[in-house]
Protein backbone atom coordinates (compact mmCIF):
# COMPACT_ATOMS: atom_id res chain seq x y z
CA UNK A 1 0.00 0.00 0.00
CA UNK A 2 2.78 2.32 0.85
CA UNK A 3 5.06 1.80 -2.09
CA UNK A 4 2.18 1.95 -4.85
CA UNK A 5 0.38 5.13 -2.90
CA UNK A 6 3.86 7.08 -2.78
CA UNK A 7 4.39 6.19 -6.45
CA UNK A 8 0.72 7.91 -7.46
CA UNK A 9 1.26 10.84 -5.13
CA UNK A 10 4.82 11.17 -7.23
CA UNK A 11 2.53 10.65 -10.32
CA UNK A 12 0.12 13.64 -9.02
CA UNK A 13 2.58 15.75 -7.92
CA UNK A 14 4.08 15.82 -11.49
CA UNK A 15 1.50 16.24 -12.86
CA UNK A 16 0.12 19.03 -10.95
CA UNK A 17 3.45 21.06 -12.18
CA UNK A 18 2.43 19.98 -16.25
CA UNK A 19 -0.76 21.25 -15.22
CA UNK A 20 0.78 24.50 -14.14
CA UNK A 21 1.69 24.66 -17.72
CA UNK A 22 -1.57 26.31 -18.68
CA UNK A 23 0.04 29.34 -17.11
CA UNK A 24 2.98 29.86 -19.59
CA UNK A 25 0.25 30.19 -22.49
CA UNK A 26 -0.44 27.24 -25.17
CA UNK A 27 2.80 26.64 -26.79
CA UNK A 28 4.09 25.16 -23.68
CA UNK A 29 1.28 23.50 -22.66
CA UNK A 30 0.65 21.91 -26.19
CA UNK A 31 3.99 20.88 -26.66
CA UNK A 32 4.42 19.40 -23.07
CA UNK A 33 1.50 17.48 -23.53
CA UNK A 34 2.91 15.90 -27.04
CA UNK A 35 6.56 15.31 -25.19
CA UNK A 36 4.39 13.45 -22.80
CA UNK A 37 3.27 11.12 -25.62
CA UNK A 38 5.74 11.07 -27.87
CA UNK A 39 9.21 12.51 -26.63
CA UNK A 40 9.89 11.06 -23.03
CA UNK A 41 13.23 9.78 -23.09
CA UNK A 42 13.54 9.83 -27.07
CA UNK A 43 16.03 8.12 -28.64
CA UNK A 44 16.72 5.65 -26.15
CA UNK A 45 13.26 4.92 -26.56
CA UNK A 46 11.11 4.92 -29.51
CA UNK A 47 8.36 7.70 -29.97
CA UNK A 48 5.57 7.30 -28.01
CA UNK A 49 6.40 3.97 -26.13
CA UNK A 50 7.49 5.27 -22.81
CA UNK A 51 4.01 6.84 -22.40
CA UNK A 52 2.59 3.12 -22.55
CA UNK A 53 5.44 1.66 -20.07
CA UNK A 54 4.47 5.07 -17.66
CA UNK A 55 0.71 4.01 -18.25
CA UNK A 56 1.37 0.37 -17.22
CA UNK A 57 3.21 0.96 -14.49
CA UNK A 58 0.57 3.59 -13.11
CA UNK A 59 -1.79 1.52 -13.79
CA UNK A 60 -0.15 -1.79 -11.74
CA UNK A 61 0.23 0.46 -8.91
CA UNK A 62 -3.49 1.68 -9.15
CA UNK A 63 -4.38 -2.02 -9.34
CA UNK A 64 -2.18 -3.32 -6.49
CA UNK A 65 -2.48 -0.12 -4.42
CA UNK A 66 -6.81 -1.65 -4.71
CA UNK A 67 -5.99 -5.00 -4.22
CA UNK A 68 -3.95 -4.43 -1.35
CA UNK A 69 -6.95 -2.04 0.04
CA UNK A 70 -9.48 -5.18 -0.70
CA UNK A 71 -7.51 -7.56 1.30
CA UNK A 72 -6.67 -5.43 4.75
CA UNK A 73 -10.06 -4.10 4.55
CA UNK A 74 -11.82 -7.36 4.87
CA UNK A 75 -8.95 -8.90 7.18
CA UNK A 76 -9.47 -5.54 9.84
CA UNK A 77 -12.95 -5.98 9.54
CA UNK A 78 -12.32 -9.59 10.59
CA UNK A 79 -10.10 -8.36 13.65
CA UNK A 80 -12.19 -6.23 14.34
CA UNK A 81 -15.03 -8.45 15.50
CA UNK A 82 -17.80 -7.61 16.88
CA UNK A 83 -18.70 -3.44 17.34
CA UNK A 84 -19.06 -1.54 20.33
CA UNK A 85 -22.51 -0.49 21.79
CA UNK A 86 -20.85 2.93 22.68
CA UNK A 87 -17.25 3.86 20.81
CA UNK A 88 -15.46 7.30 21.76
CA UNK A 89 -13.43 8.24 18.91
CA UNK A 90 -10.11 9.80 20.11
CA UNK A 91 -7.38 10.33 17.91
CA UNK A 92 -8.27 9.27 14.43
CA UNK A 93 -8.74 12.08 11.46
CA UNK A 94 -11.60 12.65 9.60
CA UNK A 95 -9.49 11.33 6.60
CA UNK A 96 -7.92 8.43 8.36
CA UNK A 97 -11.74 6.56 8.92
CA UNK A 98 -12.66 7.72 4.97
CA UNK A 99 -9.35 5.84 3.73
CA UNK A 100 -11.67 3.03 2.23
CA UNK A 101 -14.88 4.70 1.31
CA UNK A 102 -12.44 8.00 0.05
CA UNK A 103 -10.54 5.75 -1.87
CA UNK A 104 -13.40 3.88 -3.92
CA UNK A 105 -14.56 7.68 -5.37
CA UNK A 106 -11.23 8.59 -6.16
CA UNK A 107 -11.26 5.71 -7.99
CA UNK A 108 -14.19 6.45 -9.62
CA UNK A 109 -13.68 9.86 -10.79
CA UNK A 110 -10.75 8.90 -12.29
CA UNK A 111 -12.44 6.56 -14.69
CA UNK A 112 -14.55 9.81 -15.50
CA UNK A 113 -11.66 12.38 -15.23
CA UNK A 114 -9.98 9.74 -18.10
CA UNK A 115 -12.78 9.27 -20.34
CA UNK A 116 -13.23 12.92 -20.62
CA UNK A 117 -9.62 13.81 -21.34
CA UNK A 118 -7.22 10.99 -22.34
CA UNK A 119 -9.56 9.06 -24.43
CA UNK A 120 -11.88 12.05 -25.21
CA UNK A 121 -15.48 9.94 -25.00
CA UNK A 122 -17.00 12.66 -22.90
CA UNK A 123 -16.84 16.37 -24.78
CA UNK A 124 -17.53 18.67 -21.97
CA UNK A 125 -17.41 21.62 -24.34
CA UNK A 126 -14.58 20.73 -26.74
CA UNK A 127 -14.42 19.00 -29.90
CA UNK A 128 -12.56 15.75 -30.28
CA UNK A 129 -9.72 17.66 -32.16
CA UNK A 130 -9.12 20.30 -30.37
CA UNK A 131 -5.42 20.63 -28.88
CA UNK A 132 -4.62 19.99 -24.85
CA UNK A 133 -5.15 23.92 -24.16
CA UNK A 134 -8.33 24.67 -25.95
CA UNK A 135 -9.62 21.34 -24.48
CA UNK A 136 -8.59 22.69 -20.87
CA UNK A 137 -9.89 26.01 -21.65
CA UNK A 138 -13.45 25.16 -22.92
CA UNK A 139 -13.68 22.52 -20.14
CA UNK A 140 -13.04 25.09 -17.39
CA UNK A 141 -14.98 28.27 -18.64
CA UNK A 142 -17.48 30.61 -18.34
CA UNK A 143 -18.75 31.89 -14.62
CA UNK A 144 -19.21 29.10 -11.46
CA UNK A 145 -18.31 26.62 -13.76
CA UNK A 146 -20.05 23.67 -12.66
CA UNK A 147 -16.60 21.78 -14.03
CA UNK A 148 -14.35 23.47 -11.93
CA UNK A 149 -16.46 22.97 -8.66
CA UNK A 150 -16.97 19.48 -9.73
CA UNK A 151 -13.06 19.23 -9.44
CA UNK A 152 -12.62 21.32 -6.30
CA UNK A 153 -14.71 18.74 -4.67
CA UNK A 154 -12.48 15.78 -6.18
CA UNK A 155 -9.85 17.63 -5.01
CA UNK A 156 -10.89 17.77 -1.56
CA UNK A 157 -11.12 14.12 -1.59
CA UNK A 158 -7.65 13.60 -2.82
CA UNK A 159 -6.05 15.90 -0.43
CA UNK A 160 -7.57 14.49 2.22
CA UNK A 161 -6.58 10.60 0.89
CA UNK A 162 -3.05 12.30 0.70
CA UNK A 163 -2.91 13.82 3.91
CA UNK A 164 -3.22 10.46 5.93
CA UNK A 165 -1.67 8.77 3.00
CA UNK A 166 1.54 10.47 3.31
CA UNK A 167 2.12 10.41 7.08
CA UNK A 168 0.36 6.70 7.18
CA UNK A 169 3.39 5.45 4.33
CA UNK A 170 6.41 7.13 5.79
CA UNK A 171 5.52 5.50 8.85
CA UNK A 172 4.66 2.18 7.47
CA UNK A 173 8.07 2.62 6.08
CA UNK A 174 9.72 3.43 9.21
CA UNK A 175 10.51 6.80 9.66
CA UNK A 176 8.03 7.48 12.30
CA UNK A 177 11.23 7.32 14.73
CA UNK A 178 10.27 9.72 17.04
CA UNK A 179 7.52 12.33 18.66
CA UNK A 180 9.52 14.88 16.90
CA UNK A 181 9.53 12.91 13.68
CA UNK A 182 5.70 12.48 14.15
CA UNK A 183 5.34 16.44 13.93
CA UNK A 184 7.92 16.65 10.78
CA UNK A 185 5.71 13.60 8.87
CA UNK A 186 2.41 14.86 9.68
CA UNK A 187 3.11 18.55 8.64
CA UNK A 188 5.08 17.23 5.55
CA UNK A 189 1.48 15.26 4.85
CA UNK A 190 -0.25 18.81 5.05
CA UNK A 191 2.47 20.41 2.80
CA UNK A 192 1.47 18.19 0.12
CA UNK A 193 -1.74 17.70 0.32
CA UNK A 194 -2.44 21.58 0.19
CA UNK A 195 0.23 22.37 -2.39
CA UNK A 196 -1.58 19.35 -4.24
CA UNK A 197 -4.98 21.19 -3.69
CA UNK A 198 -4.04 24.85 -4.72
CA UNK A 199 -1.49 23.44 -7.93
CA UNK A 200 -4.20 22.12 -9.29
CA UNK A 201 -7.14 23.96 -8.54
CA UNK A 202 -5.56 26.91 -9.42
CA UNK A 203 -5.63 26.37 -13.95
CA UNK A 204 -8.55 25.80 -13.73
CA UNK A 205 -9.42 28.85 -11.27
CA UNK A 206 -7.66 30.84 -13.56
CA UNK A 207 -9.89 29.58 -16.80
CA UNK A 208 -12.86 30.14 -14.59
CA UNK A 209 -12.43 33.82 -14.13
CA UNK A 210 -11.25 34.67 -17.88
CA UNK A 211 -7.41 35.36 -16.78
CA UNK A 212 -6.37 31.83 -18.99
CA UNK A 213 -8.43 32.39 -22.47
CA UNK B 1 -23.50 9.13 45.14
CA UNK B 2 -25.43 7.20 42.96
CA UNK B 3 -24.36 5.43 39.29
CA UNK B 4 -26.70 4.02 36.74
CA UNK B 5 -24.80 1.29 34.92
CA UNK B 6 -25.53 -0.25 31.84
CA UNK B 7 -22.98 -3.40 31.78
CA UNK B 8 -22.46 -5.93 28.73
CA UNK B 9 -23.92 -9.28 30.18
CA UNK B 10 -22.92 -12.36 28.30
CA UNK B 11 -22.58 -16.02 30.09
CA UNK B 12 -20.67 -17.27 27.90
CA UNK B 13 -18.80 -16.84 24.18
CA UNK B 14 -21.57 -19.10 22.34
CA UNK B 15 -24.26 -17.07 23.54
CA UNK B 16 -25.30 -13.79 22.54
CA UNK B 17 -24.26 -10.84 24.75
CA UNK B 18 -26.49 -7.82 26.06
CA UNK B 19 -26.44 -4.09 27.94
CA UNK B 20 -28.42 -4.63 31.13
CA UNK B 21 -28.99 -1.86 33.50
CA UNK B 22 -28.01 -1.66 37.02
CA UNK B 23 -28.69 0.82 40.10
CA UNK B 24 -25.64 1.96 41.85
CA UNK B 25 -25.89 3.79 45.47
CA UNK B 26 -23.94 4.59 48.01
CA UNK B 27 -20.99 5.17 45.69
CA UNK B 28 -18.00 6.72 47.27
CA UNK B 29 -16.00 9.02 44.84
CA UNK B 30 -12.61 7.53 46.35
CA UNK B 31 -13.57 4.58 45.04
CA UNK B 32 -12.20 2.83 42.23
CA UNK B 33 -13.92 1.88 39.26
CA UNK B 34 -13.34 -1.30 40.28
CA UNK B 35 -14.51 -0.90 43.71
CA UNK B 36 -17.96 0.38 42.63
CA UNK B 37 -18.28 -2.79 40.40
CA UNK B 38 -17.36 -4.98 43.52
CA UNK B 39 -20.14 -3.31 45.24
CA UNK B 40 -22.86 -4.09 42.61
CA UNK B 41 -21.58 -7.61 42.65
CA UNK B 42 -22.19 -7.47 46.65
CA UNK B 43 -25.70 -5.80 45.67
CA UNK B 44 -26.08 -8.67 43.22
CA UNK B 45 -25.28 -11.34 45.15
CA UNK B 46 -27.38 -10.59 48.14
CA UNK B 47 -30.23 -10.39 46.08
CA UNK B 48 -29.35 -13.77 44.83
CA UNK B 49 -28.34 -12.97 41.10
CA UNK B 50 -25.19 -13.15 39.21
CA UNK B 51 -22.46 -11.45 39.79
CA UNK B 52 -21.15 -9.55 36.84
CA UNK B 53 -17.26 -11.15 35.82
CA UNK B 54 -14.53 -8.31 35.41
CA UNK B 55 -10.75 -9.32 35.32
CA UNK B 56 -8.42 -7.15 38.20
CA UNK B 57 -5.06 -8.73 39.90
CA UNK B 58 -3.25 -6.27 41.58
CA UNK B 59 -5.34 -2.59 41.29
CA UNK B 60 -2.51 -0.57 41.26
CA UNK B 61 -1.74 0.05 38.00
CA UNK B 62 0.75 -2.64 36.80
CA UNK B 63 -0.27 -5.53 35.89
CA UNK B 64 -2.41 -5.47 33.00
CA UNK B 65 -5.17 -7.56 34.22
CA UNK B 66 -8.04 -5.01 34.54
CA UNK B 67 -9.78 -3.62 31.60
CA UNK B 68 -13.06 -2.64 30.17
CA UNK B 69 -14.74 -0.16 27.69
CA UNK B 70 -16.21 2.38 29.91
CA UNK B 71 -18.44 4.98 28.03
CA UNK B 72 -16.80 3.88 24.09
CA UNK B 73 -13.18 4.46 25.58
CA UNK B 74 -10.90 1.50 26.82
CA UNK B 75 -10.18 2.08 30.52
CA UNK B 76 -11.93 5.15 30.50
CA UNK B 77 -9.69 7.24 29.34
CA UNK B 78 -12.30 10.05 27.92
CA UNK B 79 -14.36 10.10 31.17
CA UNK B 80 -11.20 9.98 33.57
CA UNK B 81 -10.91 14.02 35.54
CA UNK B 82 -7.89 15.77 33.63
CA UNK B 83 -8.11 13.48 30.42
CA UNK B 84 -4.89 11.33 32.05
CA UNK B 85 -4.11 7.92 29.99
CA UNK B 86 -5.16 5.19 33.10
CA UNK B 87 -5.79 1.85 34.15
CA UNK B 88 -9.30 0.58 34.65
CA UNK B 89 -8.68 0.06 38.18
CA UNK B 90 -6.85 3.71 38.57
CA UNK B 91 -9.56 5.02 37.25
CA UNK B 92 -12.12 6.62 39.97
CA UNK B 93 -15.40 7.70 40.81
CA UNK B 94 -14.81 11.57 41.72
CA UNK B 95 -14.49 11.40 37.67
CA UNK B 96 -17.92 10.75 37.12
CA UNK B 97 -20.78 12.86 38.09
CA UNK B 98 -23.41 11.46 41.13
CA UNK B 99 -25.91 9.96 38.99
CA UNK B 100 -24.17 9.52 35.88
CA UNK B 101 -25.03 6.79 33.48
CA UNK B 102 -21.90 4.79 32.55
CA UNK B 103 -21.77 2.06 29.65
CA UNK B 104 -19.28 -1.06 30.44
CA UNK B 105 -18.53 -3.22 27.66
CA UNK B 106 -15.81 -5.89 27.60
CA UNK B 107 -12.89 -5.36 24.84
CA UNK B 108 -14.02 -6.21 21.59
CA UNK B 109 -11.91 -8.03 19.05
CA UNK B 110 -12.28 -10.93 16.89
CA UNK B 111 -9.00 -12.74 18.59
CA UNK B 112 -9.84 -11.44 22.26
CA UNK B 113 -13.26 -13.83 22.57
CA UNK B 114 -15.44 -13.40 25.26
CA UNK B 115 -15.28 -15.78 27.95
CA UNK B 116 -17.62 -13.98 30.03
CA UNK B 117 -19.84 -10.50 30.73
CA UNK B 118 -16.50 -8.53 30.79
CA UNK B 119 -14.07 -11.06 30.71
CA UNK B 120 -12.14 -12.12 27.79
CA UNK B 121 -9.32 -14.30 26.64
CA UNK B 122 -6.15 -12.22 25.98
CA UNK B 123 -4.14 -15.58 25.52
CA UNK B 124 -3.20 -14.61 21.96
CA UNK B 125 -0.97 -11.98 23.50
CA UNK B 126 1.14 -14.62 25.34
CA UNK B 127 1.29 -16.79 22.17
CA UNK B 128 2.88 -13.50 20.45
CA UNK B 129 5.45 -13.40 23.59
CA UNK B 130 6.42 -16.71 23.32
CA UNK B 131 6.98 -16.57 19.35
CA UNK B 132 9.96 -14.17 20.11
CA UNK B 133 9.30 -11.99 22.82
CA UNK B 134 12.23 -12.61 24.89
CA UNK B 135 16.25 -13.05 24.94
CA UNK B 136 18.34 -16.36 25.29
CA UNK B 137 20.91 -16.47 27.86
CA UNK B 138 22.85 -18.88 29.21
CA UNK B 139 22.25 -19.26 32.78
CA UNK B 140 24.85 -18.32 35.48
CA UNK B 141 26.35 -15.40 37.08
CA UNK B 142 25.36 -12.21 35.84
CA UNK B 143 28.16 -10.35 33.99
CA UNK B 144 29.16 -6.93 35.16
CA UNK B 145 27.00 -4.41 34.25
CA UNK B 146 29.53 -2.13 33.11
CA UNK B 147 30.84 -4.73 30.73
CA UNK B 148 27.82 -3.96 28.29
CA UNK B 149 27.29 -0.39 28.34
CA UNK B 150 24.16 1.13 26.88
CA UNK B 151 23.76 5.16 25.62
CA UNK B 152 20.96 6.34 27.99
CA UNK B 153 19.03 7.50 25.24
CA UNK B 154 18.53 3.60 24.22
CA UNK B 155 18.27 2.75 27.91
CA UNK B 156 15.31 5.05 28.13
CA UNK B 157 13.77 3.89 25.06
CA UNK B 158 14.11 0.27 25.73
CA UNK B 159 12.29 1.57 29.21
CA UNK B 160 9.59 3.19 28.10
CA UNK B 161 8.73 0.31 25.62
CA UNK B 162 9.30 -2.14 28.64
CA UNK B 163 6.45 -0.61 30.48
CA UNK B 164 3.85 -2.20 28.38
CA UNK B 165 1.59 -4.05 31.09
CA UNK B 166 0.03 -6.10 28.15
CA UNK B 167 -3.49 -5.17 29.55
CA UNK B 168 -4.82 -5.32 25.61
CA UNK B 169 -6.47 -1.68 25.57
CA UNK B 170 -4.64 -0.75 22.29
CA UNK B 171 -6.10 -3.78 20.22
CA UNK B 172 -9.70 -3.07 22.08
CA UNK B 173 -9.83 1.01 20.52
CA UNK B 174 -8.16 -0.46 17.17
CA UNK B 175 -10.85 0.12 14.63
CA UNK B 176 -8.82 -2.69 12.61
CA UNK B 177 -8.50 -4.95 15.53
CA UNK B 178 -4.50 -4.37 15.56
CA UNK B 179 -2.15 -5.35 18.17
CA UNK B 180 0.77 -3.83 16.90
CA UNK B 181 1.33 -1.61 19.34
CA UNK B 182 1.34 -4.27 21.84
CA UNK B 183 3.84 -6.07 19.52
CA UNK B 184 6.24 -3.18 18.73
CA UNK B 185 6.40 -2.63 22.76
CA UNK B 186 8.43 -5.44 22.65
CA UNK B 187 10.19 -5.33 19.65
CA UNK B 188 11.06 -1.54 20.59
CA UNK B 189 12.31 -2.87 23.98
CA UNK B 190 14.55 -5.81 23.22
CA UNK B 191 15.86 -3.90 20.23
CA UNK B 192 17.60 -0.84 22.23
CA UNK B 193 19.35 -3.08 24.35
CA UNK B 194 22.36 -5.07 23.75
CA UNK B 195 21.14 -8.27 25.27
CA UNK B 196 18.68 -8.39 22.37
CA UNK B 197 20.76 -7.94 19.30
CA UNK B 198 21.31 -11.30 18.43
CA UNK B 199 18.17 -12.50 17.62
CA UNK B 200 16.80 -9.20 16.63
CA UNK B 201 15.62 -9.93 13.11
CA UNK B 202 14.48 -13.19 13.96
CA UNK B 203 12.10 -12.02 16.55
CA UNK B 204 10.60 -9.16 14.38
CA UNK B 205 9.71 -11.87 12.11
CA UNK B 206 8.29 -14.61 14.38
CA UNK B 207 6.32 -12.35 16.49
CA UNK B 208 4.35 -10.26 13.23
CA UNK B 209 4.16 -13.84 12.38
CA UNK B 210 2.36 -14.18 14.93
CA UNK B 211 0.05 -11.66 15.56
CA UNK B 212 -1.18 -11.72 11.82
CA UNK B 213 -1.48 -15.65 12.64
CA UNK B 214 -3.28 -15.20 15.72
CA UNK B 215 -5.97 -13.08 13.03
CA UNK B 216 -5.24 -9.00 14.76
CA UNK B 217 -5.58 -6.89 11.58
CA UNK B 218 -3.37 -4.73 10.15
CA UNK B 219 -1.87 -1.15 11.45
CA UNK B 220 -3.35 1.40 8.72
CA UNK B 221 -1.44 4.23 11.57
CA UNK B 222 -5.00 5.61 12.74
CA UNK B 223 -3.38 6.40 16.55
CA UNK B 224 -6.33 5.02 19.01
CA UNK B 225 -4.26 2.94 20.30
CA UNK B 226 -1.81 4.98 21.63
CA UNK B 227 -4.07 7.77 22.98
CA UNK B 228 -5.35 4.94 25.53
CA UNK B 229 -2.55 3.12 26.26
CA UNK B 230 -2.28 3.21 30.41
CA UNK B 231 1.41 3.42 29.81
CA UNK B 232 1.71 5.81 26.80
CA UNK B 233 4.10 3.29 24.13
CA UNK B 234 4.38 6.19 21.58
CA UNK B 235 3.61 5.01 18.10
CA UNK B 236 7.35 5.51 17.08
CA UNK B 237 7.10 2.24 18.25
CA UNK B 238 5.12 1.03 15.46
CA UNK B 239 7.73 2.41 12.92
CA UNK B 240 10.64 0.88 14.66
CA UNK B 241 8.70 -2.87 14.22
CA UNK B 242 8.41 -1.72 10.76
CA UNK B 243 11.95 -0.64 10.58
CA UNK B 244 13.23 -3.67 11.87
CA UNK B 245 10.59 -5.90 9.67
CA UNK B 246 11.84 -4.22 6.86
CA UNK B 247 15.47 -4.60 7.28
CA UNK B 248 14.61 -8.44 8.41
CA UNK B 249 13.77 -8.91 4.76
CA UNK B 250 17.11 -8.50 4.16
CA UNK B 251 18.72 -10.76 6.62
CA UNK B 252 19.35 -14.59 6.11
CA UNK B 253 17.46 -15.71 8.57
CA UNK B 254 14.39 -17.55 8.14
CA UNK B 255 11.17 -17.76 10.36
CA UNK B 256 11.05 -20.46 13.10
CA UNK B 257 8.29 -22.76 13.51
C1 LIG C 1 -7.84 19.83 -11.37
C2 LIG C 1 -7.24 18.70 -11.39
C3 LIG C 1 -6.84 17.96 -12.64
C4 LIG C 1 -6.84 18.36 -13.94
C5 LIG C 1 -7.26 19.70 -14.52
C6 LIG C 1 -6.35 17.26 -14.71
C7 LIG C 1 -6.21 17.30 -16.08
C8 LIG C 1 -5.76 16.23 -16.82
C9 LIG C 1 -5.59 16.25 -18.24
C10 LIG C 1 -5.88 17.46 -19.12
C11 LIG C 1 -5.13 15.03 -18.61
C12 LIG C 1 -4.80 14.57 -20.02
C13 LIG C 1 -3.43 15.00 -20.39
C14 LIG C 1 -3.19 14.76 -21.86
O1 LIG C 1 -4.10 14.29 -22.55
O2 LIG C 1 -2.08 15.05 -22.30
C15 LIG C 1 -5.03 14.21 -17.42
C16 LIG C 1 -4.61 12.89 -17.39
C17 LIG C 1 -4.62 12.10 -16.24
N1 LIG C 1 -4.93 12.51 -14.96
FE1 LIG C 1 -5.50 14.33 -14.42
N2 LIG C 1 -6.07 16.22 -13.88
C18 LIG C 1 -6.36 16.61 -12.62
C19 LIG C 1 -6.23 15.87 -11.45
C20 LIG C 1 -5.92 14.53 -11.42
C21 LIG C 1 -5.88 13.72 -10.24
C22 LIG C 1 -6.18 14.24 -8.86
C23 LIG C 1 -5.54 12.45 -10.61
C24 LIG C 1 -5.34 11.20 -9.78
C25 LIG C 1 -6.13 10.79 -8.83
C26 LIG C 1 -5.37 12.47 -12.02
C27 LIG C 1 -5.03 11.39 -12.78
C28 LIG C 1 -4.82 11.41 -14.12
C29 LIG C 1 -4.41 10.27 -14.90
C30 LIG C 1 -4.17 8.85 -14.34
C31 LIG C 1 -4.28 10.71 -16.23
C32 LIG C 1 -3.89 9.88 -17.43
C33 LIG C 1 -2.45 9.85 -17.71
C34 LIG C 1 -2.26 9.17 -19.04
O3 LIG C 1 -3.00 9.48 -19.98
O4 LIG C 1 -1.36 8.34 -19.12
N3 LIG C 1 -5.60 13.75 -12.49
N4 LIG C 1 -5.41 14.96 -16.33
S1 LIG D 1 0.77 -1.18 24.41
FE1 LIG D 1 -0.32 -0.07 26.07
S2 LIG D 1 -2.49 -0.53 25.65
FE2 LIG D 1 -1.31 -2.05 24.51
S3 LIG D 1 -1.11 -3.81 25.84
FE3 LIG D 1 0.71 -2.54 26.23
S4 LIG D 1 0.13 -1.21 27.96
FE4 LIG D 1 -1.80 -2.08 27.16
S1 LIG E 1 -5.67 -4.60 38.10
FE1 LIG E 1 -3.53 -4.57 37.63
S2 LIG E 1 -3.45 -2.97 36.16
FE2 LIG E 1 -5.51 -2.83 36.82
Amino acid sequence: MAITGLLLIAFLLMHMVGNLKMFLGPESFNHYAEWLKGEILYPIFPKGSFIWLFRFVLLASIVAHMYSAWVLTIRDRAARGSNYVVTKRRAQTYSARTMRWGGVILAGFLVFHLLQFTTRTFLTGFTATDDPYTMFVKSFSGPMSFMVILYALWLVAVCMHVRHAVWSALTTLGLNTSERARGVLNSLAWIVAVLLFVGFIAAPLAVMFGWIK
Amino acid sequence: MIINLRVWRQPNAQTPGKMVAYRVEGVSEDMSFLEMLDLLNEDLTVRGEEPVAFDSDCREGICGMCGVVINGSAHGRASSHGDVPTTTCQLHMRSFADGATIDVEPWRAGSFPVIKDLVVDRSAFDRIISAGGFISINAGSAPEAHSVPVPKLQADRAFDAATCIGCGACVAACPNGSAMLFTSAKITHLAMLPQGQPERYLRVKNMVAQHDAEGFGGCTNIGECADVCPKQIPLDAISQLNRDLLKSLFKGEGKTA
